[in-house]
């Protein structure tokens, strides 16, 4: 049952992530790569993180990709045209692609005391989870929301309507 | 291996290895600014994927939180680069990586 879960999903997680390279339209880009993080929402379960899967759909299905999709729609991105892009990245880049792949595999596959995922493993519920996280990780969780409110402020002084020089701006104050 | 055990904790981290080679590639080959920041996505995803393997393997709680740091801060990184990818295409009018290669104007 495990084995026949974790085969679909990571299927779909490698079938999508292999789309998203294919594709030539960045909408449809998007949307494989939702199909990847849904799976990989799945692929936690299965690993016993309810929370995180929970998050991982909220979170990344649904705020980031909406953030991506808009931002595709707002720009009105048409098809990318393929070039081969710079020599460095031809003669090192895809080569070191290998390399990384290789050695993570035969790394991977060598690692001795690795056991396996089974159903009856059990999970790690909410409740552990936000025991820790707030008992023994308060600061850093509170650092991280004076972060992310960083973020927004920086976002939205970014996206503004600048100095009025620019050709497409209006579009841009509009979705903002 | 006896499959009837269940999956390999292995195979777990093959797959996360395959995905972040995935969008590495993505990185290189793609010519749209947003496809490439979605390579970038794609990539703390499969290394998150490996924090769940590692946090199922040891038993550590700390490592699914650590997953969730990870999250809130690709959100912020999300947000930023987004408005970032905004401002370029308002000063350039194009997303081809390929024409936007200068800092300034």
């Amino acid at each position: 049952m495990h084995l026949i879960l974790f085969l679909i999903f990571a299927g779909f997680c490698l079938g999508g992530a292999i789309n998203l390279l294919l594709q030539t339209h960045p909408i449809n880009s998007a949307l494989s790569l939702i199909v990847v993080m849904t799976s990989l929402a799945v692929l936690y379960l299965l690993l016993g993180a309810e929370f995180l899967a929970a998050a991982q759909v909220i979170v990344y299905a649904g705020a980031i990709m909406v953030l991506f999709t808009f931002v595709v729609m707002l720009l009105n991105a048409g098809r990318e045209e393929r070039t081969l892009g710079s020599h460095v990245a031809r003669s090192i880049g895809f080569p070191a692609v290998v390399a990384i792949l290789a050695v993570l595999a035969t790394v991977i596959l060598h690692l001795q005391g690795l056991g396996s995922v089974q159903m009856s493993d059990g999970i790690t519920t909410t409740d552990d989870l936000s025991r820790v996280l707030f008992h023994e990780l308060l600061l850093p969780f509170e650092v991280t929301s004076i972060l992310i409110l960083i973020a927004i402020l920086g976002a939205v002084a970014l996206a503004r309507h600048g100095h009025g020089d620019t050709p497409n701006g209006r579009e841009g104050t509009a979705g903002k | 291996m006896n499959f009837s055990q269940g999956v390999p904790i292995s195979w777990y981290l093959l797959l996360s290895a395959t995905l972040f080679s995935l969008g590495v590639l993505g990185f290189l080959i793609k010519r749209n600014l947003i496809t490439v920041f979605m390579s970038i996505e794609l990539m703390l995803n499969a290394v998150n994927l490996s924090f769940v393997t590692f946090a199922h393997q040891w038993h550590a709680v700390k490592g699914q939180i650590f997953v969730f740091f990870v999250m809130m801060v690709a959100a912020a990184e999300a947000a930023v680069g987004l408005a970032i990818i905004i401002a370029v295409f308002r000063a350039r009018a194009t997303l081809a990586v390929d024409r936007i290669d200068l800092m300034k104007l």
